[in-house]
């Protein structure tokens, strides 16, 4: 054990808390606002500066406004969250600027509780809430099931609802601590005390003690720290929380993105005194192999493996690089990481350079990501100020430090030779491997490039240990994966769960379902590169193998919710449109090819398909998926493969029949009035653009089949349902 | 017989030249990145700051970097060429981005789209006459939970329908011409 990094991390820990507590003195209110693009974007700044002004004019000094970074509810945005010492934590949702005026009015100042605005969860306001694990893996023995045991406990206490809230939740990240077996952990809010339960009697002693009479039962109490025990207390109380499983987004939204104190807090930097405690880079290398830890930036390439090469190669210089180039159009999980935890992506990137004896580092980040870049930025300036990064870091006699490069805008660049060449300052294109960059990377030299929630995910692994991190996922994929969930979904935002979770849980349980109540078609995953799920395989456990079974592939995590009104054929030509424009042009299949597929599949929502098309797009499709250069052309027909082979019918329709079933390709549609329903409103005449509307005031109205553009605004415009698409 | 050649030395005025060419913050910050072993490979950020600061790459500035960074020209613009960001004609007062991601895509993006082009009458990848808009394409702005997207320089409009495109043009017109006026 080097004693140097200990006391030196020790110090760091020590003054971390002074400055907290003096920030935050005990009877502080606090008032959370999200800042990320997202949260931005919806109005978070307004939010920001009326509290900013509500505090000021209120002359309190016990009022603290905080700042985090994003939970990843996109579609609650701006979330604020309310913390009165002793009192439950309240999160209001879609805040706007005058509601943070009256939030600041009647809770913060008037104690009151605003129901309606209240994320997800209106009129509630017990006095305790409690949260129990009932996932499988925590194996809880009473009478199979905890959840149960509480519930006939309280109503024995005469405890309703509206006392005490009991939210059965799915993992809470306890099972990592060390602790008995056969315990199920419960979280107490807003005491945030968590016990571990083992029979009928803890459950009554803890309604009993607790919940009835105040008292905390010391006994049973779990003083371990869990990894996201932080969140947990903010947010379980959110179905569409307490279904994840946080470990890459433990800190997310808890944190204050700009504050490494409040990222030691939570156990920040302590992986790294770990690893550089016990300076043993081989030590890492294996621990990270024997978690299973997976790439997260697509190809699911084993981390541990990674570096175990990369160290091989190592004779002088050696560089690591986190790429954050994510381009696959729809995905937003590194953006959020970086903007909301830059730190762990940091401390992940640290232990890794010296797991593989990295001289220097980069971040490679896409220019379309200004406040990311801003947050990384700023994150590297305070590690270096407080030895994390630069010369011997927390005293050891290891150095690294980290520089930001910037995309702009080539998907390609994703890919890691072309990545590579960028940054060299060259046009981003990729080369033949191997030599991979493992061997024989930026300017010749060894390199080792990873994902950033690849990064994230390093230091939990480390303070909770690998075996749990492995445990966590299925046989071959150690750990969770964060996605992106967007589309056709209630709930978008972003979702982590363990390896092996299914769709179904994903969509329906923790994304509320399909959004206006329509039919869910399929997902699609791994963006451009990957393929989409039919409605028929969504109970399948997703990890790497099973989607690669499926057609389709893990991907950085874009997960997109197609719906009833979504045509197949429509979603991969807009596949191969994307990979069409974004082909670098170096090889022939992949230049080619692309377009030629482009153009069958143009030619076949256009109403002009033939006969043997679907077998020429085949055909097409495995020559370029062969013969690319890159994984870009290698994987660009993946779309179309795969919804040629889940949805082949549509695709029949679209040749034979002139017909798309969702009624999306303009060429195969018309619009029709029907003059039965039609009561002459004109509605649809004063709205069409090229005026092709033709019938005077309460008559049947005709639309002239041979000027309509199909744009659908009649459609849309009429309010007794008279026009059709037929 | 004896020949002479005279050697012309004329890299101080070059020099001169392309840092007359760039503001004196962009030509310090190029000085910074020579102190690097690989100076080429900083190119690219150098881009980012002359476009940051100019809205655009023009010819002359491409050949003041390529000197100032001793890369060659056609490397310049090679890498201005290949990568979507970098823009090599002026730029309206506003730029406009809607976003095609996935995301927005399925949507309705394209309805967006398409009101957009036909509002300012021009297609994507080009500047209104009166060189207040251009309208550009983007793949994915991160905020796919507000889709379909719209950015107006650094500002997101989500959950855009195309109803509402001719206010937000209007609006954006209106800004500029009270600005014009004070
Ligand atoms: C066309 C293409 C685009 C890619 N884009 C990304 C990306 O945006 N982010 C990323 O992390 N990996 C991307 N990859 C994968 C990288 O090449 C590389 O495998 C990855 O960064 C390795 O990190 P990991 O092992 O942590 O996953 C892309 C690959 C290809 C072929
Ligand atoms: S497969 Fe496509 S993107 Fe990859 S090298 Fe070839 S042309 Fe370029
Ligand atoms: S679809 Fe559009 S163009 Fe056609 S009739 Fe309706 S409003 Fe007019
Ligand atoms: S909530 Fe931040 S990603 Fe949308
Ligand atoms: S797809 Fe439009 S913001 Fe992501």
């Amino acid at each position: 054990m080097n004693t140097t990094v200990l006391n030196t991390y020790q110090e760091l820990v020590n003054a971390a808390k002074a400055r907290l507590a003096e920030a935050c003195p005990e009877n502080t209110i606090r008032i959370q606002v999200g800042s990320a693009t997202c949260e931005n974007a919806a109005g978070a700044l307004e939010v920001w500066q009326e509290f900013e002004k509500s505090i000021r004019t209120s002359g309190r000094k016990d009022i603290l406004l905080h700042r985090t970074g994003c939970t990843g509810r996109c579609s609650r945005e701006p979330i604020v969250g309310i913390f009165v010492p002793g009192k439950m934590p309240v999160k209001y949702q879609q805040v706007d600027r005058d509601m943070a005026h009256q939030i600041f009015m009647h809770h913060v100042l008037g104690g009151e509780l605003m129901g309606e605005q209240v994320l997800d969860r209106p009129d509630t306001a017990p006095d305790y809430q409690v949260l129990v694990c009932d996932a499988q893996h925590c194996g809880c023995c009473i009478n199979g099931s905890a959840v149960e045991t509480f519930r006939q406990q309280l109503a024995a206490a005469e405890l309703d609802a509206k006392k005490v809230q009991l939210i059965p939740t799915g993992c809470l990240g306890f099972c990592s601590m060390p602790r008995a077996e056969h315990t199920t952990s419960v979280h107490i809010r807003p005491d945030n005390i968590v016990y571990n339960v083992k029979s009928v009697e803890d459950v009554a002693r803890i309604v009993k003690e607790h919940l009835v009479e105040g008292r905390v039962v010391e006994s049973l109490v779990s003083n371990e720290t869990s990894i996201n025990q932080g969140f947990f207390n903010l947010y379980g109380d959110v179905v569409f929380f307490n279904r994840q499983k946080r470990i890459a987004l433990r800190n997310a939204g808890v944190i204050n993105p700009e504050s490494l104190d409040e990222y030691i807090q939570y156990s920040g930097f302590k992986a790294l005194n770990d690893v550089l405690g016990k300076g043993d880079p081989d030590w890492v290398v294996d621990q990270v192999t024997l978690s299973q830890l997976r790439g997260r930036g697509g190809g699911g390439f084993p981390t541990g493996l990674k570096w175990k090469l990369t160290r091989q190669n190592v004779k002088d210089e050696c560089y690591i690089i986190c790429n954050a180039d994510e381009g696959d159009p729809g995905a937003f999980m590194d953006r959020s990481m970086l903007e909301s935890d830059p730190f762990s992506v940091i401390e992940g990137m640290i232990i890794a350079g010296y797991a593989v004896g990295a001289t220097r580092g980069f971040f490679y980040v896409r220019a379309e990501y200004p406040l990311a870049i801003k947050r990384i930025e700023h994150a590297i300036g305070v590690c270096r100020k407080n030895g994390l990064l630069g010369k011997n870091i927390l005293g050891s006699d290891y150095s690294l430090d980290l520089e930001i490069r910037l995309g702009a805008g080539a998907f390609v660049c994703g890919e890691e030779t072309a990545l590579i060449h960028s940054i060299e300052g060259e046009r981003g294109q990729p080369r033949i491997r191997p030599p991979f960059p493992a061997q024989s990377g930026l300017w010749g030299k060894p390199t080792c490039i990873n994902n950033v929630e690849t990064f994230a995910n390093i230091p939990a692994l480390f303070v909770f240990g690998a075996d749990w991190f492995r445990k966590v996922g299925t046989e071959k994929s150690g750990g969770t994966k964060v996605f992106a969930l967007a589309g056709k979904i209630n709930h978008t935002g972003l979702v982590e769960v363990p390896m092996g979770a299914t769709i179904r849980e994903v969509v329906y349980n923790i994304g509320g379902g399909v959004a206006k109540g329509k039919s869910l078609k399929g997902v699609q995953t791994g963006g451009p590169a990957g393929g989409i799920i039919p409605v028929s395989l969504i109970d399948t456990p997703i990890d790497y193998d099973t989607l690669g079974k499926m057609g389709s592939i893990m991907g950085s995590g874009g997960m997109i919710v197609l719906d009833e009104d979504d045509c197949m054929v429509d979603v991969a030509k807009f596949f191969i449109t994307f990979c069409q424009d974004e082909s670098c042009g170096k090889c022939t299949p992949c230049r080619e090819g692309t377009k030629r597929m482009l153009e069958i599949l143009e030619r076949i929502t256009a109403g002009k398909g033939e006969a043997g098309d679907i077998e020429k797009l085949e055909r097409l499709a495995m020559l370029v998926k062969n013969s690319s250069l890159c994984g870009l052309g290698k994987a660009a027909p993946n779309p179309v493969l795969s919804t040629i082979k889940h949805f082949r019918a549509e695709y029949e329709a679209h040749i034979h029949d002139k017909r798309c079933v969702s009624r999306k390709c303009k060429a195969l549609i018309k619009y029709e009035v029907d003059a039965d329903k039609c009561v002459g409103c004109t509605m649809c005449a004063r709205n069409c653009p090229v005026d092709c509307i033709s019938g005077t005031r309460k008559e049947p109205h005709l639309i002239d089949q041979g000027k309509c553009i199909k744009c659908g605004r009649c459609f849309e415009v009429c309010r007794f349902d008279a026009v059709n698409r037929l | 017989m004896s020949t002479t050649t005279t050697k012309i030395d004329n890299r101080a005025e070059v020099l001169d030249a392309a840092r007359a060419a760039l503001t004196p913050e962009i030509v310090a910050f190029i000085e910074e990145c020579t102190a690097d072993e690989h100076v080429h490979s900083h190119l690219i950020r150098v881009l980012h700051k002359v476009q940051g600061h100019y809205g655009y790459l023009s010819a002359e500035q491409m050949d003041a970097v390529a000197q100032l960074l001793q890369v060659p020209t056609s490397r310049v613009t090679g890498v201005a060429t290949f990568y979507h960001f970098f823009r090599l004609e002026p730029r309206g007062k506003y730029m406009l981005s809607v976003c095609l991601g996935t995301a927005c895509y399925v949507k309705g993006a394209e309805r967006i789209a398409d009101k957009l082009q036909e509002e300012l009458g021009i297609h994507f990848g080009e500047t209104t006459k009166d060189k207040l808009f251009s309208l550009e394409a983007t793949r994915c702005l991160g905020t796919c939970g507000l889709a379909p997207v719209v950015m107006i320089e650094d500002k997101v409009y989500g959950g855009m329908e195309p109803d509402q495109v001719p206010a937000l043009i209007g609006k954006y017109a209106k800004m500029a011409q009270e600005e014009k006026k004070a």
